[in-house]
C-alpha cells in the first residue's frame, strides 16, 4: 500500500486530477469575454466536478495498478481474441474480413435514420475519400500538407463554373453535367498540385507544411471574397446533381442519400483496390524508399522529387474528385474550405492509420460517426477541441494509427529504437553543398 | 607476374596533381610493413624489398591474391581494351572554412579495381560525393564512360540520374531501407529504369506486370549473388551487419551500373565476412563492373586492387600498383601517427621516428 | 508621388509593427535552433499570452472608463506586460510537458511533434474561443496616446513609441542572454550538438525547457503589446504567427539576430507594400516574402546558426 503513495505515482496522480479538470472545463459552459474565467470556474466549482475526479483517480489506478492486472485482463479478453486471429492467419483471412466490413458498409445506411444517411455520405464518405488521396501524400510519400481542403475546394468550384449558369458569379459559356466535369475538375486539381509542388517539394518537410498551409489559407481566402467570382461567402447554389446518360445506362440522382452513398461506397472501395496496387508496385517502393532514407533512394537512382511531385498530384487530384461529388450533392459555401477542415483530414488519417488505406477509411468512419452522435451535447465549433486533443493523444500513444499499415509500424519501432527516419522529415542532410 | 597490371597502374596515374610520382623510392622499407600491412598476415611479402620508384615497378602486384582464393583478376589484355571508365579532374571541393578536395585528378580504365586510401578526413568520402553528385565541386570536372566512346559529364547532375548513367554506389555507414524487406531493398536498386506509370500499375497492364516480374527475377539473382537467398523477405534492418554489407552492394548493383563505388564496405566486418567481401567484389569485377572503393584495410587493398590512389589533405599524394605505393614514403608519412590497430609490432619503431 | 510624401510614415509605422513581429519570431528561432522543430503551437502561446495581459490590465484599470495617466499608466503596461509574459511563458511550459516531451521521450519521428503541435494548437484556439467567446476583445486605452514627436514629418505616437521601446529592451536582452551569459551558452551548445552537449556536462533537457519558456514569456508580452495595439481574439495568433515564422526564416531560422532584423524587416516591407498595392493584400505580401525566400535562400539573410554568437 505504501508505494501507492510514492512520489512517483503521487505526481501520476496530480496530472490526472489536472486532466480530469481540464475534461470539466472543456465539456463545460462556454463563456464570454466579459467574464473570461467564470465559465471555467463554474466548470470545476460545484458538484458536477465529482464524476470527473472520480474518473481521474480510476484513470490513475489503472495507471498506477495496471501492469498487475495486464495478466488477468489478457486472460479474459482470449475467447474473443483467439478465434479472430486464427481467423485472420488463416488464408484468405484478410479476404474475409474485409468482405465482412463491406458486407456491414452496405447494410448499414439501411438500418439508420435519413438524417444519418446524409451525414454517412456528405461527412463520412466525403473525408473518407479526401482521407485516402492524402494518405497517398502523408502515409505513403511522407510529406506533410496543411492546406489539402485546396484542392477539394477546386474540384468544388470548377463543379459549379462548369455546371450551372446561376450557381456563381462567374460561369462557362456552356453546361455540362457533373459527371462530365469529373475529368476536368481532377485535371485542374492535379495541375494545382503540380503547380505548387513543383518548386515547394524541395523543401526540407517543415518548410514544406507551413508553405501547404499558406496555399490552402489563399486559396480559402480568395474563394471567400472574390465575390464576383466564386459568390464570395454566400457560396455556390443550384448546383445540379449528377445524372449519367450516356450507353445506355440512364439514371439521375436526387436528394435522396441513398443512391449518393452507394455511388460513394463504390468510388472508395475502387480507390482502395487502385491505391493498394499502386503501393505495390515499383511507385509503392520508390516511395517507401524516400520515406525511410532519401538520401539513399537519392542514390539508389530513385528521382525523389518526380516522385513526390507524382504522390501530390494524385493526392490533389483525389481530393478535387471528392469536390465534384460535394458540389453536385448539395450547395456549399466557404465555410467547407477553412484550414479546420485541412487540419481534420490530417487528423483522419493520423488517427486511423497513416499510410494505411483501411485504417483512414476506419478514421473517417469513427470521427465523424461520433462527431454525429456527439452533435446535440457539443456545439459544433467546440469539435475541434476534441479532435486536438485526440491528435495529440495518438501522437504520444498510439503513432501508427488505430489501424496500421504495416510497413508503417515497423518504421515507427526501428525509428524509436534510432534506426531509420520513418518519415521524409527525418532525412539527414549532408553538411556539404549540394549540387 | 602481373606485368599488365602493373602497366594498367601507370597509366590510370598519368595524369595527375601536384602528388608524390616524381619522387624517389623508398628507403625507409622496413618501417612500411607495420603502417601499410594491417590485416594482411601472410603478404609481409609484396611490401619490402621490391621495385626502386612507385611508377613502373614490376612489383608483384598479384602476390596479395593468395589470400582471396577464387578471386580472379583479370589478365593482361583483359581490361577491357584499356580504354576508360570514369576521369576526374582537378576537383576542388570547399565548405565552411574546410578544403575537403584540393585539385584532386584521377583516372579509372573499364574493368579495373582502383583502391582510394588515406588518413581519415583525406577527401575520401568527399570525392565519392563528388562523383555520385551529393556534393558539386566548386572547380574541376567528372567525365564518364558508361560504354566506350561515350563521354558524359556528371558535374551538375542530381545524384539519381548519375545513378540511372550507371554510378552505384554503397554509404561508410550502411544505408538500407530498414523497413523493406532484402528482395524489395534490392528491387529498388532493379527498378530503377522501368517506366511505367500510376496508371499501368493500378491497371496491371502487361507492360507493368512484365516490369515487375523482370525486377524480381533480377533481384533475386542479385540476392543469390552476394548469399543472401534465404534472406529474402525478411527486414532489412534485422540482418547481421555483414549482411546488410552485402545487401547494400547488391542493391547497388540492381542498378546495372557500369561503375560501382564502395565506401569502406569491410569497415567493421571480421576477417572471415571480410574474405567473403574480397569473393564478392573480385566477383562482381571479373563481370566487367569497373569498382572504385575508398578502403582502410590494406590486406584487402592489396589483394583486389590493381591501382591505388592515395589522398592527404585533399590532394593526391601517390598514385600506382599497391605494392609500389606502399612503399613511398610520402604515403609512409601521411598515415604514421594516424594508424589505429597497427600498434602491435611497431610501437617501437614509431615511438623510435616521432621524437 | 504619394508614397514619398507618406514614406517616413510608413517607415515609422513598419518599424513599430515589425518589433512585434521580431519579438514573436524569437520564440519560434529559439525552439528551433535548440530542436530543430518549428513550434507550430507558438501562435497558441502568443494568443494566450496576449489574453492573460489583456484580462489583467482590464481589471485592474478604474472601471468608469477613464483613461488613467503618467504612473498609473506605467504601472497598467508594465502590469500587463508581466500578466502577459507569466501567461506565455506558462502556456509554451504546458505546451512542451504535453505535447512534445512525451514524443522526446519515445524518439518519435520528426513528423509525429509537427502532428502533434497541430493538434496542440487547434486544442488551443477552440478551449479559448470556448472560454472567451469568439469575438474580438478590446483593450481600452491606458495612455493618453497623442504624437509623442515627429521624425521626418511622420508622427510618432506615444503608443508606437512605447511599443517599440518594450520591444528593442526585449530584444536586446535576450541578446545579451544567448550572447553572454551561462545559461545562453548552454542554449547554443544544444544547438549546435545536442549529445556532446550533454557530454559537456550541459543539462539539455533543462535547457530545452528553458528555451520554450524564454521564448513563450517574449511572445505573450508581445500578446499584451498586440492588444494594446489592435485587439485579442482567439484566432488571432495565425497570421501573425505566420508573419513571425516568415520573419525568423528571413533572418535565418535558429539565428537571433536574425529574427530581429527579419521582424523589423518584414514590418517594413509590409507597411510599404501594404501603401504601394492595396492594404487588404498586407497578408498575402508575408506569404508571398516566405515562400520567395524558402525559393531563393532558405538559409535566410544572416544564416542558420544559433550555435554562432551571433
Amino acid at each position: 500500500m505504501r508505494t501507492l503513495f510514492s512520489p512517483a505515482r503521487l505526481r501520476t496522480l496530480g496530472a490526472t486530477i489536472l486532466l480530469g479538470l481540464l475534461a470539466a472545463v472543456v465539456t463545460g459552459p462556454t463563456g464570454n469575454s466579459d467574464e473570461p474565467l467564470r465559465a471555467a470556474w463554474d466548470s470545476i466549482a460545484g458538484v458536477r466536478i465529482v464524476p470527473f475526479l472520480g474518473l481521474a483517480v480510476a484513470l490513475w489506478l489503472v495507471l498506477t495498478l495496471g501492469p498487475q492486472l495486464r495478466g488477468p485482463a489478457a486472460a479474459l479478453a482470449e475467447p474473443v481474441r483467439r478465434p479472430v486471429g486464427v481467423a485472420y492467419g488463416r488464408r484468405g483471412g484478410p479476404v474475409v474480413v474485409n468482405l465482412a466490413l463491406l458486407a456491414i458498409a452496405v447494410v448499414a445506411p439501411l438500418v439508420v435514420s435519413t438524417a444519418a444517411q446524409q451525414s454517412m455520405v456528405n461527412d463520412i464518405g466525403i473525408y473518407a475519400l479526401l482521407a485516402l488521396g492524402l494518405n497517398v501524400v502523408v502515409g505513403y510519400a511522407g510529406l506533410l500538407d496543411l492546406g489539402y481542403i485546396a484542392f477539394f475546394a477546386i474540384g468544388a468550384y470548377t463543379t459549379a463554373y462548369f455546371s450551372s449558369q446561376s450557381a456563381m458569379p462567374w460561369h462557362a459559356p456552356f453546361t455540362l453535367n457533373p459527371f462530365f466535369v469529373f475529368p476536368v475538375a481532377v485535371l485542374l486539381a492535379a495541375l494545382a498540385g503540380v503547380v505548387l509542388g513543383a518548386p515547394t517539394l524541395r523543401l526540407r518537410g517543415d518548410y514544406l507544411a507551413i508553405v501547404t498551409l499558406g496555399f490552402g489559407e489563399i486559396i480559402h481566402l480568395v474563394a471567400n471574397n472574390a465575390d464576383g467570382i466564386t459568390g464570395g461567402a454566400r457560396g455556390a447554389f443550384g448546383v445540379p446533381h449528377l445524372s449519367i446518360h450516356l450507353l445506355g445506362i440512364d439514371y439521375a440522382w436526387g436528394i435522396d442519400p441513398l443512391p449518393y452513398y452507394y455511388l460513394l461506397l463504390v468510388i472508395v472501395v475502387g480507390v482502395m483496390i487502385a491505391f493498394g496496387r499502386l503501393e505495390r508496385s515499383r511507385i509503392g517502393r520508390a516511395w517507401a524508399a524516400i520515406r525511410e532514407d532519401e538520401i539513399a533512394a537519392e542514390a539508389t537512382g530513385v528521382a525523389t522529387l518526380r516522385m513526390k511531385l507524382l504522390a501530390f498530384a494524385i493526392g490533389a487530384s483525389v481530393s478535387g474528385f471528392a469536390g465534384v461529388l460535394f458540389a453536385s450533392k448539395q450547395f456549399f459555401n466557404p465555410q467547407s474550405f477553412s484550414l479546420q477542415a485541412s487540419f481534420f483530414v490530417v487528423a483522419v488519417v493520423i488517427f486511423g492509420g497513416m499510410g494505411s488505406r483501411l485504417g483512414v477509411v476506419v478514421g473517417a468512419v469513427v470521427l465523424q460517426g461520433l462527431a454525429f452522435y456527439l452533435r446535440d451535447k457539443v456545439q459544433p465549433a467546440d469539435r475541434y477541441i476534441y479532435f486536438g486533443a485526440v491528435i495529440v493523444v495518438m501522437m504520444i500513444f498510439r503513432p501508427q494509427g488505430l489501424v496500421p499499415s504495416r510497413r508503417r509500424r515497423r518504421e515507427i519501432e526501428l525509428s524509436e529504437s534510432g534506426v531509420g527516419a520513418a518519415d521524409a522529415l527525418g532525412a539527414a542532410v549532408p553538411a556539404g553543398p549540394r549540387s | 607476374m602481373s606485368r599488365g597490371g602493373a602497366h594498367r597502374a601507370v597509366r590510370s596515374c598519368d595524369v595527375l596533381s601536384r602528388g608524390a610520382l616524381s619522387r624517389g623510392a623508398l628507403s625507409r622499407g622496413a618501417l612500411s610493413r607495420g603502417a601499410l600491412s594491417r590485416g594482411a598476415p601472410t603478404v609481409g611479402v609484396s611490401s619490402a624489398g621490391g621495385a626502386s620508384s612507385a611508377v613502373g615497378g614490376s612489383s608483384s602486384v598479384g602476390a596479395g591474391t593468395a589470400m582471396v582464393p577464387g578471386a580472379r583478376r583479370p589478365g593482361p589484355g583483359e581490361d577491357g581494351g584499356g580504354d576508360l571508365v570514369v576521369e576526374a579532374r582537378d576537383l576542388s571541393l570547399r565548405f565552411g572554412g574546410v578544403t575537403s578536395l584540393d585539385g584532386v585528378s584521377l583516372r579509372q580504365h573499364r574493368g579495373e579495381i582502383l583502391a582510394v586510401i588515406g588518413p581519415n578526413g583525406a577527401g575520401k568520402t568527399s570525392l565519392f560525393n563528388c562523383l555520385t553528385g551529393a556534393y558539386r565541386p566548386q572547380r574541376g570536372s567528372v567525365t564518364f564512360w558508361p560504354e566506350p566512346g561515350r563521354p558524359t559529364q556528371l558535374v551538375g547532375r542530381r545524384p539519381h540520374a548519375i545513378t540511372r548513367l550507371g554510378v552505384a554506389r554503397t554509404f561508410q555507414n550502411i544505408r538500407l531501407f530498414p523497413a523493406l524487406s532484402a528482395l524489395e531493398n534490392v528491387q529498388v536498386g532493379t527498378e530503377v529504369r522501368q517506366r511505367y506509370g500510376p496508371v499501368s500499375a493500378v491497371f496491371g497492364l502487361p507492360g507493368a506486370r512484365r516490369a515487375e516480374q523482370e525486377g524480381v527475377r533480377r533481384a533475386l539473382d542479385l540476392l543469390d549473388l552476394v548469399g543472401l537467398r534465404h534472406r529474402t523477405h525478411e527486414l532489412a534492418a534485422s540482418l547481421p551487419y555483414g549482411e546488410q554489407r552485402r545487401l547494400e552492394i547488391a542493391r547497388a548493383l540492381g542498378t546495372g551500373p557500369s561503375l560501382l563505388l564502395l565506401d569502406e564496405p569491410a569497415a567493421g566486418t571480421n576477417p572471415a565476412e571480410k574474405r567473403d567481401l574480397a569473393g564478392l567484389i573480385g566477383a562482381v569485377a571479373a563481370t566487367g563492373v569497373s569498382v572504385l572503393l575508398i578502403e582502410h584495410d590494406m590486406g584487402l587493398v592489396m589483394s583486389l586492387a590493381t591501382s591505388v590512389v592515395v589522398l592527404n589533405f585533399g590532394r593526391v599524394i601517390a598514385c600506382g600498383t599497391p605494392a609500389a605505393v606502399q612503399r613511398d614514403p610520402a604515403v609512409i608519412e601521411a598515415y604514421l601517427g594516424v594508424s589505429d590497430a597497427d600498434a602491435d609490432a611497431d610501437v617501437g619503431d614509431l615511438g623510435k621516428d616521432l621524437r | 508621388m504619394g508614397f514619398l510624401d507618406q514614406f517616413w510614415q510608413l517607415t515609422v509605422d513598419g518599424l513599430m509593427v515589425g518589433s512585434l513581429y521580431a519579438v514573436i519570431a524569437l520564440g519560434y528561432t529559439l525552439v528551433y535552433g535548440v530542436l530543430q522543430l518549428i513550434n507550430f503551437a507558438h501562435s497558441e502561446v502568443f494568443m494566450l499570452g496576449s489574453f492573460g495581459g489583456l484580462f489583467t490590465a482590464r481589471a485592474l484599470l478604474p472601471g468608469d472608463g477613464s483613461v488613467p495617466g503618467g504612473l498609473a499608466s506605467v504601472g497598467l503596461v508594465a502590469l500587463g506586460l508581466g500578466a502577459g509574459a507569466v501567461c506565455g511563458g506558462l502556456a509554451a511550459f504546458t505546451l512542451e510537458r504535453v505535447a512534445y516531451r512525451p514524443l522526446r521521450r519515445r524518439s518519435a519521428p520528426r513528423l509525429a511533434y509537427l502532428i502533434s503541435a497541430i493538434g496542440a494548437s487547434l486544442f488551443a484556439v477552440n478551449l479559448a474561443g470556448k472560454e472567451f467567446g469568439r469575438q474580438n476583445v478590446d483593450l481600452p486605452d491606458l495612455f493618453h496616446n497623442g504624437t509623442a514627436f515627429r521624425l521626418f514629418g511622420a508622427a510618432v505616437s506615444t503608443q508606437s513609441l512605447v511599443i517599440f521601446a518594450v520591444a528593442v529592451a526585449m530584444l536586446v536582452s535576450l541578446d545579451r542572454l544567448v550572447a553572454g551569459t551561462r545559461l545562453g551558452q548552454g542554449i547554443r551548445a544544444v544547438a549546435q550538438d545536442a549529445d556532446t552537449a550533454v557530454l559537456m556536462g550541459v543539462n539539455v533537457e533543462q535547457i530545452i525547457i528553458v528555451t520554450f519558456v524564454v521564448g513563450g514569456l517574449l511572445a505573450g508580452a508581445g500578446g499584451f503589446l498586440y492588444a494594446m495595439t489592435f485587439n485579442a481574439s482567439y484566432s488571432m495568433g495565425f497570421v501573425p504567427g505566420v508573419k513571425a515564422f516568415t520573419a525568423a526564416v528571413l533572418g535565418g531560422i535558429g539565428n537571433v539576430r536574425g529574427a530581429m532584423l527579419g521582424g523589423l524587416l518584414l514590418g517594413l516591407v509590409e507597411s510599404y507594400g501594404g501603401y504601394l498595392f492595396q492594404a487588404s493584400y498586407k497578408d498575402v505580401i508575408a506569404f508571398l516574402v516566405l515562400v520567395a525566400i524558402l525559393m531563393i535562400r532558405p538559409s535566410g539573410l544572416l544564416g542558420e546558426r544559433l550555435g554562432r554568437a551571433a
